[in-house]
């Protein structure tokens, strides 16, 4: 009675606004299979999620723990939130990086990421996990630790190192060190976002070893906590062995030898408490109001209206079952404000849905698959990404994708051309971008629907959500053909049994590497999220995206 | 008769001076205010923001903090009521109230002195002469020495003579300042000089007399009114038995459990006594009950409006200081003996800023947080103070009196309980819990009431430390208070981030605070302001867990204590009604900062609780080798002695390198016109040693330490 009810007031209100707004219905079916079943599927999804979660926020087991307490060391997340106001909420990133990704657990990839407000000011926070593997880097520590600088350099957000780490992971130094993005990509950012006034801090509160003693020293300010806080180029073990020498680690790099003598640190903290509060007050003299440009994630719309639909039914409504269809305006119709959407040529390339909204009152285009991508569905996309960047609009997809249409009459029709003109709209783009898995994301459905090559500014999955370059089904398929007809060229016959087989195999490495935890594991995201924290997500992440100026969007060659 | 001959003179005041401060002088203010009468305050530099000042409809500075330079200077005060052009002066109690040459100047110089006459004062001032006239008049007196003779030996004879124990007391002042108690011969001496001492100090005055100490007695005075048309009226009694050094902190009217015959024959001495003086205006005669003999003799006669005066007026409805005015304006009285009343039961509480484990020591600081009770027709507070004002060295550290009034004593003790419990005040160190603890004692609430009472009951009223069951009774309610604290706490910063959230940045600072896949955690370490045990205080941790529906889950370090899920409500300001289990109750906080902690106070129900919290602020501290943690208690070195209070030096018994044993007094401070004697706390050396006589130290000043030396011991043993 109650929906009745306030669907019936929504009819109200558009008729009394002369349909000048567009207030979309509620569109699901609460008492549809599809509906329970996707909501059972859900809860079992969020639960699996939720537990592994559990596991990664223990940080590396309770004996790593129970160390780190009695030398006086607060856990990263703790630490950040001594550094946060108090009240103010924090974006983390990538709980699940490094999930079942080297033999041994790597509980968030050893390195704590996210953004939150400290003293008005939004800034990036990374913290090294002293309990996970001494804090060392793995290759997937220095790819977190980097995705974090690119968002902070893309927002211009400070950013906050909170260092405990040995250094590189030596038996990986391959995969750690020598490449473009690997180890000491992390002091060139520093250096380059230095360069354009984006704050570093650094505050050492355990070791910071070898490469690690960089971060400190490419920072614009910091801080040390005696006792706790050591840096060197080489600890005291290797000292000896080089030269003979023998000296504490207090001696040769604590923070009364860099604060009073090497100058390496900047502020001498008496315990860690002291250290983070050092660092609040840093952020708290940032001026950054100097730069106009800055807004600092401030946005003026603090009045907005909630969907009018509840927003946890999106567990519901998100799609567990690929190859079911369901229309993403129930989806939109729960993240924005007011439930309302604008849509634009609506009657037009129907499988993707365009049109303006705002969420927590910070105007957005959106744009969502509601099936295969035609020719005119990809022309449309390509024209709406162009009026966003023509207005300064952030863009939001909502990815649902099996790719683009395949077969002769797309052929002819010229859907590569379409498709291109696409990409090449989502690639020039200069607003903020944020992606959304909401189900699956196949083939060059993913490029158009701005994926991860697409530089999003925020990328997440949800937990049911699948990506891979085609479905496990269709790949078996094709390389079954494949198959076949390499092994008729040299004679071999096939059974149907070895046939099957071999589709099978396709079919679960397919399934397990499309997976939302392979994905996030990886890094080819900023990690799973709750359907129903989309909105809020969505939110934090706009207000994040704020401080990026207005840029010129100019476009390459679209092919006519 | 057309022509009432009862108008003695038509010219009548219309402007009062009051010469006085705090709360009498607001007390004043009002009524005259009521009266249609103007009113001028006086003021000295500590009290230019005082509510006193800003009550008044004129203002006239008289001079620096000090009371001598200032309250007690007569001429400053008859010039100020010139320039204002006031027709009367209002002395209040303290101060000059009682100086017969202040009420003579007022006279002379043409101001109605709104008192009684200057010579009932200096007959009354002077407790020789006073015991004098009141002998002869035939009330009966205290058996002892008022002699002019003060010969030290002569005045140890004459205490043989009345048998000890023995009370020793300056003639002039009162307030028990000065006063000792002499159990035997061999303390005579030293407790006579300090009486000599403290006298000349305070009253300039070093006469002393002796009287015998009687062990249970109860302390009452009855009030009494005269006109200046020779009669006299007693408006009933007030026991104000309950004292702690010898100063009152409780008092009620009527007395309790005396009989009406008893009553009305103390009331016809209390006349008798004003009339062979010639009283007129506002006096107390003060009797002293020995409750064993159920004899009372006459004490002293305060020539002055008293502290306790309100407790008299709720039981006979009257305004006495309107009496005052009418009785200077010359009227005659405005009621007969007959026709005053007695009517139901009234108390009062005296709220002071104390430090009530160390002994009552007077206390000094800011008054942070100050919600004294709301006042109706059967409940009234008066006060002198506001919030964020001084409590200051210079003057008495009283910040209310609290005034009940009910049908009877029993109903009238609820009441005062319940306005105690509500009574706020945080920034200082009060007595208000002591007084909650007094008025819940079951002898206190029999009426078994004596001036040695919180002695006798010490057990009672002061928590041993050692107690076990109390000890953690009073640690659990703590630890409640602190869960509600930190709810509250929560509660209140969400709501004036939502009102201005920092930076613009409202999608932040959603309540709870958005975490992915987990829920916003924070700890709150309060540190327990033991004020009942005058032990450290005690740290407490919580941690807070946002809930997804805007409770608060807290869980306390100790698994004793279950989580407990609390809902908030804001009420505004530092109210709040919390939920848990079902269970609503009301919550005030009041916080404030101070020497780099957070103090914050909790009241609920019949609890108040003092915790503090660290503020984690960067301290410019860049001592690299001596740290210390940081710690809200400045601590010194071993052996040092510091002032247990701001005060000034009035002796120096020692010098450095002085070999002192422990307890050996080294230097006395006075406060609060009290002297506190600081004593050694070891056996030792005394160096550091750097105040003199007349120097002004702080509270928490060292003053001196006291060392252990080998070197000397073993020089001593070889010299020996």
């Amino acid at each position: 009675l109650a929906r009745r009810g306030a669907s019936s007031s929504c009819f109200f209100r558009r008729k009394s606004r002369f349909f000048s707004s567009g207030i979309l219905p509620d569109g699901v079916d609460r008492a549809s299979e599809a509906f329970s079943r996707n909501s059972e599927i859900m809860a079992g999804l969020l639960s699996q999620l939720q537990s592994r979660i559990s596991n990664v926020m223990e940080g590396g087991g309770a004996a790593a723990v129970e160390r780190n307490k009695s030398r006086n060391k607060l856990l990263p997340r703790d630490r950040i939130n001594h550094i946060l106001d108090p009240g103010s909420s924090f974006l983390e990133l990538s709980q699940l990086a490094g999930y079942e990704l080297y033999k041994e657990p790597l509980q968030s990839g050893g390195v704590v990421t996210g953004i939150g407000a400290v003293h008005g000011k939004l800034c990036m926070f990374v913290a090294n996990d002293p309990t996970v593997k001494g804090g060392t880097y793995y290759p997937i520590t220095v790819k977190k630790h980097l995705r974090a600088q690119e968002i902070a350099a893309r927002c211009r957000l400070p950013c906050l190192y909170l260092v405990d780490s040995g250094g590189a992971f030596l038996p990986m130094q391959a995969e750690v060190f020598p490449d473009r993005d690997n180890f000491g990509r992390i002091f060139y950012n520093q250096a380059i976002m230095s360069s354009e006034g984006i704050p570093q801090i650094a505050l050492v509160l355990g070791s910071c070893t070898a490469g690690g003693a960089y971060i400190p020293a490419m920072a614009d300010e910091s801080v040390m906590v005696k006792g706790n806080g050591t840096i060197f180029l080489a600890g005291p073990p290797l000292v000896k062995a080089a030269t003979g020498e023998e000296i504490s680690a207090e001696d040769l790099g604590g923070a009364v030898v860099h604060c009073k003598t090497s100058g390496v640190a900047d502020y001498f903290a008496q315990d860690e408490l002291h250290a983070l509060s050092i660092g609040r007050n840093i952020i708290k003299n940032l001026h950054m109001a100097a730069n106009h440009r800055m807004e600092n994630g401030r946005h003026n719309a603090s009045d907005y209206k909630e969907p009018l639909y509840d927003i946890e039914e999106l567990r519901s409504i998100a799609p567990t079952d690929l190859k079911q269809s369901f229309d993403i305006r129930s989806i939109i119709a729960r993240t924005v404000d007011g439930s309302e959407f604008d849509e634009f040529k609506k009657l037009y390339g129907t499988t993707l849905v365009t049109g303006f909204a705002k969420i927590h009152g910070t105007p957005v285009g959106i744009i969502g698959n509601n099936g295969v991508l035609f020719n005119e569905s990809a022309l449309k996309g390509a024209h709406f990404i162009e009026l966003c960047t023509q207005r300064n609009i952030p863009l939001v997809f909502l990815q649902n994708i099996t790719g683009f249409m395949v077969g002769s009459k797309s052929e002819a029709g010229g859907i590569a051309k379409a498709g291109a003109k696409m990409v090449m709209a989502v690639s020039c783009a200069k607003v903020p971008k944020i992606t959304i898995i909401v189900g699956g994301s196949f083939g060059a459905g993913n490029y158009a629907m701005c994926g991860r090559a697409y530089s999003p500014d925020f990328m997440f999955f949800w937990p049911n959500a699948r990506i891979s370059v085609m479905g496990g089904v269709q790949a078996a398929g094709v390389l079954t053909q494949v198959e076949r007809s390499n092994k008729k060229k040299r004679g071999i016959q096939w059974t149907n049994e070895e046939e099957e087989n071999f589709k099978a195999k396709v079919v679960e490495a397919y399934e397990k590497e499309g997976n939302a935890y392979y994905s996030t594991a990886r890094l080819w995201d900023d990690g799973i999220i709750d359907p129903a924290d989309t909105r809020r997500i969505l939110g934090l992440c706009l207000s994040a995206c704020n401080n990026r100026a207005p840029e010129c969007t100019k476009f390459g060659v679209f092919r006519m | 008769r057309l022509y009432s001959t009862r108008s003695v003179k038509n010219v009548k005041i219309e402007k009062i001076l009051i010469a006085n401060r705090g709360e009498i002088a607001c007390r004043i203010m009002r009524t005259a205010k009521r009266l249609g009468i103007r009113t001028v305050a006086v003021y000295s530099d500590a009290d230019k923001h005082s509510l006193h000042v800003k009550s008044a409809d004129e203002a006239i500075h008289i001079g620096p903090a000090a009371a001598r330079l200032s309250y007690l200077k007569a001429d400053s005060i008859i010039d100020a009521a010139r320039r204002t052009g006031a027709q009367a002066i209002h002395p209040g109690y303290g101060f000059l109230s009682e100086s017969s040459a202040f009420a003579q100047l007022c006279e002379d110089e043409g101001f109605t002195f709104i008192g009684p006459p200057a010579s009932a004062i200096r007959d009354m001032g002077d407790k020789s002469a006073s015991k004098r006239i009141m002998g002869a008049a035939g009330v009966p007196l205290v058996p002892g020495y008022h002699g002019e003779q003060q010969d030290i030996e002569l005045m140890k004879s004459e205490a043989e003579k009345i048998g000890y124990p023995i009370l020793i007391k300056p003639t002039h002042g009162g307030g028990g300042k000065g006063m000792r108690i002499v159990t035997n011969p061999t303390e005579f001496v030293d407790s006579f000089l300090g009486a000599q001492r403290e006298a000349a100090a305070s009253f300039g005055v070093n006469t002393i007399l002796l009287e015998k100490y009687i062990t249970k007695p109860r302390h009452i005075e009855v009030q009494v009114f005269g006109d200046k048309h020779g009669n006299v009226v007693h408006l009933n009694e007030r026991d104000c038995s309950v004292q702690r050094r010898h100063q009152k902190i409780i008092e009620e009217a009527p007395a309790p459990n005396i009989m009406r015959d008893f009553r009305s024959e103390l009331g016809e001495a209390a006349v008798s006594a004003a009339k062979a003086v010639g009283y007129f205006n506002a006096g107390t005669v003060e009797f002293i009950v020995d409750t064993i003999t159920g004899k009372f003799y006459f004490m002293e006669m305060n020539t002055r409006l008293q502290v306790e005066h309100p407790v008299t007026e709720m039981i006979v409805g009257q305004d006495l200081v309107e009496w005052q005015i009418r009785i200077a304006n010359g009227e005659h009285l405005p009621m007969s003996q007959s026709e005053v009343p007695l009517l139901g039961h009234a108390f009062e509480a005296r709220i002071y800023a104390e430090n009530v484990p160390k002994g009552f020591l007077p206390a000094t600081g800011v008054l942070h947080h100050y919600r004294p009770v709301t006042e109706s027709s059967t409940v009234r507070v008066e006060t002198g103070v506001k919030e964020g004002d001084d409590v200051s060295m210079h003057y008495d550290p009283m910040i209310a009196k609290l005034v009940v009034w009910a049908e009877n004593r029993a109903a009238a003790l609820v009441k005062l309980r319940d306005c105690l419990f509500k009574f706020q005040v945080a920034g200082l160190p009060t007595n208000i819990d002591f007084i909650l603890k007094l008025a819940n004692h079951e002898a206190f609430k029999n009426g078994d009431v004596e001036t040695h009472f919180i002695e006798n009951f010490r057990d009672d009223l002061f928590v041993d430390p050692n107690h076990m069951k109390l000890a953690k009774e009073a640690y659990d309610a703590a630890k409640t208070s602190a869960i509600l604290v930190a709810a509250c706490f929560c509660e209140k910063e969400h709501v004036s981030i939502r009102k201005s959230p920092p930076g613009g940045l409202s999608i932040w600072y959603s309540n709870p605070p958005f975490r992915v896949h987990h829920r916003a955690t924070r700890t709150f370490e309060l540190e327990w302001e033991n004020d009942i045990f005058d032990k450290d205080s005690e740290i407490l941790t919580l941690s807070i867990i946002y809930q997804h529906n805007g409770k608060y889950l807290i869980k306390t370090g100790d698994s004793s204590c279950p989580a407990q899920e609390i809902r908030v409500e804001h009420l505004g300001n530092d109210d709040f009604r919390t939920e848990v289990d079902g269970a609503c109750i009301n919550i005030s906080l009041g916080a404030y900062f101070k020497d780099q902690n957070e103090h914050i106070h909790i009241w609920h129900g019949s609890h108040h609780h003092h915790f503090r919290r660290k503020i984690h602020r960067v301290l410019l501290d860049d001592d690299t080798t001596q740290w210390k943690p940081i710690s809200g208690l400045v601590s010194h070195e071993r052996g040092a002695v510091v002032a247990p209070m701001a005060g000034l030096v009035v002796k120096v018994l020692v010098e450095n390198g002085m070999r002192v044993e422990e307890g050996q007094p080294i230097l006395v401070l006075e406060a609060m016109k009290m002297e506190h004697i600081v004593k050694s706390q070891t056996a030792g050396l005394v160096s550091g040693l750097q105040v003199n006589v007349g120097q002004q130290v702080s509270d928490g000043f060292v003053l001196f330490s006291v060392k252990f030396s080998i070197l000397y011991d073993l020089m001593s043993a070889v010299s020996r």
